[in-house]
């Protein structure tokens, strides 16, 4: 697809309409010079042009019988110091030359020119300028019409043009040169604020949410101020997030503890098989509710914040430790233990506390779930070269062939599970937190019966 | 033991008591952090029983604020929150473990065993029965100078003979005080556990006596 212009860069832009500006004010530069230069050349051999035919002119004399020419040469010497340029001359009596070069073009009008007029022709393989005049003469007591054509080659001008123009160019070239590397700076100096702002937002954590205070030109105001309401917006959103999703577990969950206690109480007081049944079932039910509005809950929570990791160092060894020790009291209910092999050195890994700790919570509650009464529940922590490989090992009822894939599908739960209770959620949770952490996840039947489920994680 | 539950949902509140109550514990009841306060003013308490959202406060402010104060009664809270938010926070303000609601109350003895054991116990836990010296926190059981150590579930079976001894406990309802209502387990499941305590109880005066197709009951010679 074409990308629309308005989406290049803004500095290549402002470059670009620089060095156009510079290089139109740099031919401009060039052709106002040459043309004061041409002009002013040719003021100048138009001067001495037509001092020459004045010169010549006032030689012209009226006799009884013709008219007397001396061709004054000290005329022709003025022109001759120009270089190797020619001079041609043409005088006409009565429309009749009678002297010099009778092909030099005559004036363009040949009425009764006082003053000089001054043209330029093409003569004899080059171009020639000529000033003509015409003076009246008396011949014989009649007025008789004298014309007088002096003219010089333009050589040595165009010679002086030329270098002038040169130096006009290299003038224009100069200054171009001038203006690209300051167009150059301008853009730099021009977008630096930009540059600045964006990487005040980019250097800025996952958590940091607020308003930026950042020092800006007026003309990014705008700007700023639509991405710091944007930022209040995201904020209020994220907060209403959290906030709902605490709420929506208090009140799922208060009432349901309610249940459960009186259920238990109940329970207690009954001795009527049926209705033991019953209130057995029933408890049952709450815990199911329970544990799938819990782990819902924490899917949202894993879901909100993989989008905004809080990133930070952490000493996995310690975490897995924490877990182990929080869930013993409930593995000691079935008289499980923990064995639990972790180095005593930290083993650090960059990532989100709370969902790392949501991960390994599951898959040691998994494996408490699904274990029978008085095993050994292993959970090891293994560095290895750049990464840590944690696993947590059962000897419960194990996979019967369902795979990694189709046990960390949302709500999909193993075959053989219907009666523990579960939401087919909490392998979902580990892996996505695995994913997100750019880690693995995986689990496999045990040799010797059991499950065995690692993550593996990169070191920081 | 005795025990502060600070909790405004009535409902909850009340029913926690009572089912505390029929484990042989004394639970006193705050609908509010003030009168927690008041609570914690006129009486020693084991262990608090702290929720967060709480009408005039959070609970966790309140555990700081108890822990700024040098008072440093055990504290479970319990959280109804999304789990894995609260989860870091809430160690990091001092309480001893919390437990997420609606909860197992058998988890919630546990938690509780396990907190009072960190913190070293107190004697008054100690039961004696005939010649044996029962000791909750430590799981023993002391007969002529020998400690035998409980499994869990032994521990909890013991637990129950021995809050009335004498007296008959049906089969089902000690498959419902051993296991939880999530596992599918049978009535005999039970005889393993009577068996395995029958063993640790040699040589005491105390022992337990089956009552054919009723159930067993703790008594002494």
């Amino acid at each position: 697809m074409r990308q629309p212009f308005l989406s290049h860069s803004i500095r290549q832009r402002l470059i670009l309409q620089l060095l156009v500006v510079a290089a139109v004010l740099a031919a401009l530069l060039y052709l106002s010079v040459r043309s004061v230069a041409d002009a002013a050349v040719e003021t100048t051999q138009d001067g001495i042009l037509g001092a020459a035919a004045t010169a010549v002119a006032e030689q012209l004399r009226g006799g009884e019988d013709g008219v007397e020419i001396d061709l004054p040469y000290s005329a022709f010497s003025m022109l001759g110091a120009t270089g190797a340029d020619r001079v041609f001359y043409r005088i006409l009596v009565a429309g009749e030359t009678v002297t010099g070069y009778d092909d030099l073009p005559l004036p363009p009008e040949a009425d009764r020119l006082l003053a000089p007029v001054f043209y330029t022709r093409a003569f004899r393989d080059t171009e020639v300028r000529i000033a003509a005049l015409e003076r009246t003469l008396l011949v014989d007591r009649r007025p008789v019409a004298v014309a007088v054509l002096v003219a010089q080659t333009r050589l040595g001008q165009e010679a002086i043009v030329a270098a002038m123009a040169n130096r006009a160019a290299a003038l224009g070239l100069g200054f171009f040169a001038v203006a690209a590397l300051l167009s150059l700076v301008t853009a730099g100096s021009v977008l630096r604020p930009v540059n600045r702002l964006a990487e005040a937002v980019a250097r800025r954590g996952p958590r940091d949410l607020r308003p930026l205070a950042h020092p800006t030109p007026a003309e990014l105001a705008p700007f700023v101020t639509a991405l710091n309401a944007f930022i209040a917006r995201l904020r209020a959103a994220l907060t209403r997030t959290e906030t709902f999703i605490a709420e929506a577990a208090h009140h799922i969950r208060t009432p349901l503890a309610t249940v459960r206690a009186r259920a238990e109480i109940a329970l207690r007081q009954t001795d009527d098989e049926n209705t033991r049944a019953t209130l057995r079932s029933a408890i049952r039910a709450v815990e199911d509710s329970a544990r799938a509005a819990s782990q819902l809950l924490d899917h949202a929570t894993v879901v909100y914040r993989t989008d905004q990791r809080a990133e930070e160092r952490l000493d996995l060894a310690r975490l897995t430790r924490d877990v182990a020790r929080n869930l013993s009291p409930t593995a000691e209910l079935k008289d499980l233990s923990l064995a639990v092999a972790v180095p005593d050195s930290p083993v650090e890994v960059t990532g989100d506390r709370l969902l790392l700790k949501s991960a390994l919570h599951n898959l040691v509650d998994n494996a408490i779930k699904y274990s029978p009464a008085e095993g050994t529940i292993e959970i090891a922590l293994r560095p290895n070269g750049r990464s840590v490989e944690i696993t947590v090992e059962d000897r419960g009822r194990g996979l019967e062939g369902a795979t990694t894939r189709d046990l960390t599908r949302r709500f999909c739960r193993g075959a053989n599970v219907a009666d523990v209770v579960g939401s087919g959620l909490g392998l979902t949770i580990v892996e996505e937190v695995a994913a997100a952490h750019g880690g693995r996840f995986g689990i496999a039947d045990r040799p010797g019966g059991g499950a065995s489920a690692y993550l593996t994680l990169p070191l920081a | 033991m005795r025990f502060l539950l600070v909790e405004d949902n009535g409902d909850l509140a009340r029913a926690a008591q009572t089912r505390l109550a029929l484990d042989g514990h004394g639970v006193d009841w705050a609908a509010s952090l003030a009168e927690a306060e008041n609570h914690l003013l006129a009486a020693p308490y084991d262990l608090i029983l702290l929720d967060i959202m709480l009408p005039d406060g959070d609970g966790r402010d309140f555990l700081a604020a108890q822990r700024r104060a040098r008072r440093d009664t055990p504290v479970i809270v319990m959280t109804a929150r999304a789990a894995v938010s609260d989860r870091v926070a809430l160690l990091d303000t001092g309480a001893d473990d919390y437990i997420t609601k609606p909860f197992d109350f058998a988890e919630l003895e546990a938690r509780v065993r396990a907190v009072l054991r960190r913190r070293g116990g107190a004697a008054e836990t100690l039961r004696r029965y005939a010649d044996l010296t029962f000791d909750p926190l430590k799981a023993t059981i002391t007969i002529a100078g020998e400690a035998r150590e409980l499994r869990n579930r032994e521990l909890r079976l013991f637990e129950v003979l021995l809050s009335a001894p004498d007296c008959i406990f049906s089969k089902p309802h000690l498959c419902d005080r051993l296991f939880s209502y999530a596992e599918a387990v049978t009535d005999n499941a039970i005889e393993v556990y009577v068996a395995r305590l029958r063993k640790k109880l040699a040589g005491s005066a105390a022992r337990i006596e089956t009552v054919r197709g009723v159930g067993y009951r703790l008594t002494a010679d």
